[in-house]
């Protein structure tokens, strides 16, 4: 190395650490930047709050159960049962509240389910070394199964309006809804733990290089059941706040939004191999995905088809990183139709 | 650069071979030409130089014998040999005529097999199938004559004189058989050399014994088989000629008819090390590790040992003779089955890393890319990875302490790097193996064990680690070190123990050891005493 | 496969060549023919509560139902098999849907061959795109796949807008196709059978299909041998989605009311079918012949509940503890296996 012996702190260092971290999401913050011009200069309504978290695919649960996933992601798992878990918990709510449970206690009780729901998903794959896509895959269906028993095909609606306004009243004394308030509360909270926090880095270290987090003395295995605990838990208290947001409790609730959370966290430049990415990122994707909803429905484009932007960004996080190499191998591969053969190094 | 001034760096004393033997013996009447001969072949890593003047000869029908200890270039001649680099200088002939070798591939092609220690192949496809991949014999409209597959697989293994059933899934094959395997697969591309790295290690005697009438029928056959081990035993009772090497240079060949094993011995490690000078450290302190008794089924058996606050204890051995898996033990990453770990007088938790590290055990793995580093993780991050609960407050980890210890540490170690928020891939390998030291050195434990700790690492870096352990030991820190290099271990070790095939089998003082005691004890001569 | 290393160690008796292939295939035999097993069991069971869970009608109606499940089993079982994953199935089979039906509306009296073949086309183009991402950028096919779920399922719902495919638009022919049967058995069942039965033998006795097993149960192997792996793989992805698209138009003359949500979840669910069907989710191992059966058997249990009387709540959550039931057996069974096999050692002292 013929760089000098010591780093030299200042702002060239800083500067260039910070631009190396944050490719991805100063990529991110410029297409919010840009999204909300457009949408600011077609319309004055487009910034209120209230519209980012009532939209079909960033939804504020959706964004909430964005934030364990995550971590988990980064520690090198998945877990696809998180819608599941959220109907699991709406359902439980509806049938306890039909009963005349005091809400508090119903708060609990679905507390308990969530996180009891996260630990099975952890013990699997933690104890049994299951692999978390095949058991998450099974507990999806098991939860969902779950929901189905608990609530059978009825809806329960008879929520206090106290409750059902939660996507639209404000905290007291401020502009901002509860659901979004909630959403920043967890998500400092979690962008805390994941980047400040010696379990946070423990969770990059287990993604990165699971060996050498062994060897460094890190429990893997009890920090990876507690992801999914927490992960739960979170999913627990989005099942709650969708069943309030929707004023409705139904066994389907939050159907097929796995695939919408995973689409968030990857977007947000969160590597599917793990040891890679961030919250700020995640937070990013969020308010760009909820900022691209808002400006298509201005410009009367069919909003459900959101899904190709969705689909086209996830290729673009993936490929443009990649482009170099990509390049050379589909020259390759156009020629010879066989990927050309590497000399190994050890 | 601080030293011992009566070390010889190593590789500048002309290697010298047992008197009477000098060169290549000319080879016998009847074959003029060699299978495959390399010449003067030449290596380097950056500034590890593996080979400098490496050259072998195999004839057909002949078992021939690579010997040399740990770091003697014998791997990166067989990686030449496959085809995975070519060599720097020097040239391969094949029957005679240059080729350059660009791919394992290519190797393959040119009729060169290599069997490692580990083979690769496909769990949960057949045994026959693994032979064929890609070339399964067919019948009509192209379709796979599974019968006939398992008819030639049948057929390769009569050849070679071992019954196995071609039928069967890889997944769960013994060690034994799946090499069998890999050598069929040789045979069935009509390999002329096969070269086989270290394959006894891991083979009970009826395998050996089973091996060896495969390397006979191999020899029958026409083909020429390298047979690279340190079991000395085994090479006279399978080998016909043997080449020797040291520092990555050849130091002679020659039938082995008429050699001793103590004049292998003494080939391989005849080099004029001067010993330390004795003393040089102060009397060492308290027990701080105790080891009693310590057993791993099929592992390692009955291991005893202690080492004292300031001393340098090395588990010298071949590579294979259990000495990481004990370390591993004790660390608490493997479990053991038998035995107890007491450290300070008190009985050290199983199997629990974390329960080692708060009673002050630091531990330096084998394999720093895999085990001792986060390769995508910054310097900085790696260095604190062990110390993250003693640099927060109030559950944040803080940064400006982070980076003031991974500075700290960066200086104290002369480590050469960028940033400290390089990521470590970036930094070579002496300075990646500091990185590994300051993240244990961090948390000043009272037992630091190092498994390796020069291994493929530059001259230099490896005397600054070498100085840094002394001066660790002579701050009251016990080490437990393991190496397979002997240099290294006669220079470092306080008391020098000796495993072979999971059990110990000596020890000896600093004053009494010697390259030659120990290299026997390692490999079964009866020199040396048992602990 | 990692080598342990241990000292000297005698075996401890004759060897057992012979009876460890009995024991790994009595252990095949209990896998793949085990969920066979679960099979005939649960369908007993009803049988003998509910005799006419086996009456014609019932049998008819599962195998129905059964039958675009298979199918796409097929497909997803080579992408598996090979490590990776196809998530867009479900989109691609609900936009195969509504534009090959609502051919028959834009074009009266187009034959209902070309009807298939332009589902098939759609799939077809799919799975080239899927495949060319995932063997050229080398780009974990979940993300990829993901998507293309996406992407796929929003150009679906552009080009159906608001609208909807009616029964009325379809010709009498193309909905009697999964209706038609012999004693209760649909031709078409037979017909998905025969193809899947095809594709088993296809992967079981070409090189090609060996090919995937091999990438699937070591990658960095299977490109030392030489096997072309990109191809190969390109090749899978492009046959999942020509029979995604394929079941499309299945799907339609089945279903006969297609919108824009046509397949939705599809994907999660055959994947499920797979891997309790005995395919390992990271490769290498596993059977069309299974997947298809573990399809059968999640759409048994719905009917089983239905006739037993049980409320129909119990399927799903049923379907996902067979699922987790599935794996952790497959683990401990392999477990077990490498274990019991490492103690024969086979061929030794000859």
């Amino acid at each position: 190395m013929s760089a000098p012996d010591h780093a030299r702190p200042g702002p060239a260092a800083l500067r260039s650490v910070l631009h190396g971290a944050m490719r991805w999401e100063t990529g991110l913050a410029v297409l919010v930047v840009a999204i909300v011009i457009f949408g600011a200069s077609t319309s004055s309504q487009f910034l209120t709050s209230g519209n980012i978290f009532n939209m079909e695919v960033t939804s504020g649960e959706i964004a909430i159960m964005a934030l364990p996933m995550t971590l988990i992601i980064i520690s090198g798992e998945i877990d696809l049962s998180v819608a599941s878990i959220l109907g699991m918990s709406s359902a439980l709510l509806g049938l306890l509240w039909a009963r005349h449970w005091p809400m508090l206690a119903i708060f609990v009780v679905v507390a308990l389910l969530g996180l009891a729901a996260g630990l099975v998903n952890g013990l699997l794959v933690t104890r049994l070394g299951l692999p978390s896509l095949a058991v998450t895959i099974g507990t999806l269906a098991l939860y969902r199964g779950i929901a189905l028993i608990i609530l059978g095909s009825n809806t329960i609606s008879s929520f206090p309006a106290a409750y059902t306004s939660i996507g639209v009243t404000a905290v007291p004394h401020t502009d901002i809804p509860w659901s979004v308030a909630i959403f920043v509360v967890l998500a400092v909270i979690f962008g805390v733990v994941l980047h400040a926090t010696p379990t946070g880095r423990s969770v990059y270290a287990m993604g990165a290089g699971t060996e050498a987090a062994l060897f460094a003395g890190i429990r893997v295995k009890r920090v990876k059941t507690l992801l999914f605990m927490t992960s739960g838990l979170v999913c627990a208290l989005a099942g709650v706040l969708w069943t309030f947001r929707l004023a409705t409790a139904v066994q389907n609730n939050g159907i097929g939004a796995e695939l919408n959370v995973v689409a968030i966290v990857l977007l947000g430049g969160v590597s599917i191999f793990g040891g890679k990415g961030s919250i700020g990122g995640v937070v990013l994707a969020v308010v760009a995905l909820a900022g691209l909803q808002g400006a298509l429905l201005l410009t009367n484009f069919n909003q459900e088809a959101i899904g190709i932007v969705i689909g086209g960004l996830l290729l673009v996080s993936v490929f443009v990183p990649n482009a170099a190499p990509v390049l050379a191998r589909a020259r390759a591969f156009l020629r010879a139709g066989s990927p050309t053969s590497e000399v190994s190094h050890d | 650069m601080p030293g011992n001034p009566e070390d010889a760096p190593a590789g500048q004393a002309a290697p010298v071979p047992p008197a009477g033997l000098t060169g290549p013996v000319p080879p016998p009447a009847a074959q003029a030409t060699p299978l495959l001969s390399l010449r003067h072949a030449a290596k380097s890593f950056g500034a590890v130089h593996a080979v400098v003047d490496g050259s072998a000869d195999l004839y057909p029908g002949e078992a021939h014998a690579l010997l040399g200890e740990n770091g003697a270039g014998k791997s990166t001649m067989v990686k030449m040999l496959a085809g995975v680099y070519p060599p720097d200088e020097g040239e391969l002939l094949i029957g005679g005529a240059p080729v350059t070798l660009h791919s394992p591939a290519a190797a393959r092609d040119a009729g060169i097999a290599v069997i490692y220690q580990e083979p690769t192949l496909f769990p949960d496809l057949t045994v026959a199938e693994n032979i064929f991949t890609g070339r399964q014999p067919l019948r009509g409209a192209r379709r796979i004559d599974g019968k006939l597959m398992r008819g030639q697989a049948a057929a390769l293994f009569e050849r070679l004189g071992v019954r196995l059933d071609p039928g069967r899934i890889c997944r769960g094959l013994p060690i034994a058989d799946q090499q069998i395997v890999e050598i069929a697969k040789a045979l069935s591309l009509d390999a002329r050399v096969i070269v086989m790295d270290e394959p006894t290690a891991a083979l009970s005697a009826a395998e050996v014994a089973r091996l060896f009438e495969v390397v006979r029928a191999l020899r029958a056959g026409g083909a020429a088989v390298l047979f690279i081990s340190h079991r000395l035993e085994e090479v006279f009772e399978i080998c016909q000629r043997v080449t020797v090497m040291r520092d990555g240079r050849h130091v002679f060949t020659s039938e082995l008819a008429g050699l001793t094993a103590d004049d292998l011995v003494r080939a391989m490690v005849g080099r004029q090390v001067a010993q330390r000078a004795a003393g040089g450290r102060h009397e060492p302190g308290a027990e701080v590790l105790r080891v009693e008794r310590l057993t791993r089924e099929g592992v390692f058996t009955d291991v005893s040992l202690r080492v004292r606050a300031g001393e340098i204890v090395v588990l010298a051995g071949l590579v294979g003779s259990g000495r990481s898996e004990v370390a591993r033990a004790i660390f608490g990453i493997d479990r053991y089955d038998a035995g107890m770990v007491t450290l300070a007088s008190k009985p050290l938790k199983k199997a629990s890393p974390a329960a080692a590290m708060a009673a002050g055990v630091g531990y330096v793995p084998e394999d720093r890319r895999q085990q001792g580093l986060v390769m995508e993780m910054s310097v900085q991050q790696n260095m604190a990875l062990a110390s993250l609960s003693r640099l927060r407050t109030a559950g944040l980890i803080r940064s400006a302490a982070e980076r003031a210890f991974a500075a700290d540490w960066a200086q104290r170690l002369r480590l050469k790097y960028g940033r400290l928020t390089d990521p470590v891939s970036r930094l070579s390998g002496g300075n990646q193996q500091k990185v590994v030291l300051a993240k244990w050195l961090g948390r000043q434990p009272s037992l630091l064990i190092v498994d390796e700790p020069t291994r493929g690492i530059d001259i230099a870096t490896k005397a600054e680690v070498h100085t840094l352990l002394g001066q660790l030991a002579s701050d009251g820190v016990a080490i437990l070190m393991i190496s397979s290099e002997l240099p290294e271990v006669l220079q470092n070790g306080d008391r020098i123990l000796v495993m072979r095939e999971g059990r110990l089998t000596a020890e000896y003082p600093h004053a009494e050891a010697t390259e030659e005691k120990i290299m026997a004890a390692a490999t079964g001569q009866t020199e040396g005493q048992a602990a | 496969m990692s080598a342990t290393v241990t000292a000297r160690r005698e075996p401890s008796g004759p060897p057992a060549k012979v009876s460890s292939r009995r024991l790994t295939e009595r252990v095949f035999r209990i896998r793949e023919f085990g969920i066979i097993a679960v099979l005939v069991v649960f369908v007993a069971v009803t049988a003998a509560i509910q005799p006419r869970f086996i009456g014609s009608q019932e049998i008819g109606f599962i195998l129905s139902n059964t039958t675009v499940f298979a199918l796409l089993a097929l497909g997803e079982t080579m992408v598996v098999i090979s490590r990776n994953v196809d998530l867009s199935i479900g989109s691609v089979l609900g936009l195969s849907a509504y534009l090959s039906a609502s051919l028959f509306g834009a074009h009266h009296g187009i034959p209902i061959p070309l009807v298939f073949l332009a589902g098939l086309g759609i799939g077809l183009a799919c799975g080239i795109g899927n495949g060319l991402m995932v063997s050229i950028g080398k780009v974990p096919s979940l993300v990829v796949t993901l998507a293309t779920l996406y992407i796929i399922r929003g150009v679906d719902i552009l080009i159906v807008g608001g609208n909807e495919v009616v029964a009325q638009t379809l010709p009498n022919a193309f909905i009697q196709i999964p209706k038609a049967n012999v004693l209760g058995v649909p031709y078409l069942a037979i017909a998905v059978a025969a193809v899947i039965g095809a594709g088993a033998y296809y992967l079981r006795s070409f090189r090609s299909g060996r090919d995937l097993y091999a990438i699937g149960s070591n990658p960095e192997a299977a490109r030392l041998a030489g096997i072309p792996v990109g191809r190969r793989v390109f090749t899978a992805f492009a046959v999942s989605g020509a029979i995604a698209g394929v079941a499309g138009v299945l799907w339609a003359a089945q279903y006969q009311t297609i919108d824009s949500t046509a397949g939705t979840g599809y994907e999660l669910q055959v994947i499920a079918a797979v891997v309790v069907g005995g395919v390992a989710i990271f490769g290498g191992s596993g059977s069309a012949v299974g997947a298809a059966i573990g399809a059968l058997l999640l759409n048994t249990i719905n009917s089983a509940l239905y006739v037993l009387g049980i409320s129909p709540f119990w399927d799903q959550a049923i379907a996902g503890f067979l699922l987790l039931v599935a794996i952790a057996l497959d683990r401990l069974i392999s477990v077990r296996l490498a274990a019991a096999l490492r103690r024969r050692s086979s061929g030794v002292g000859t």
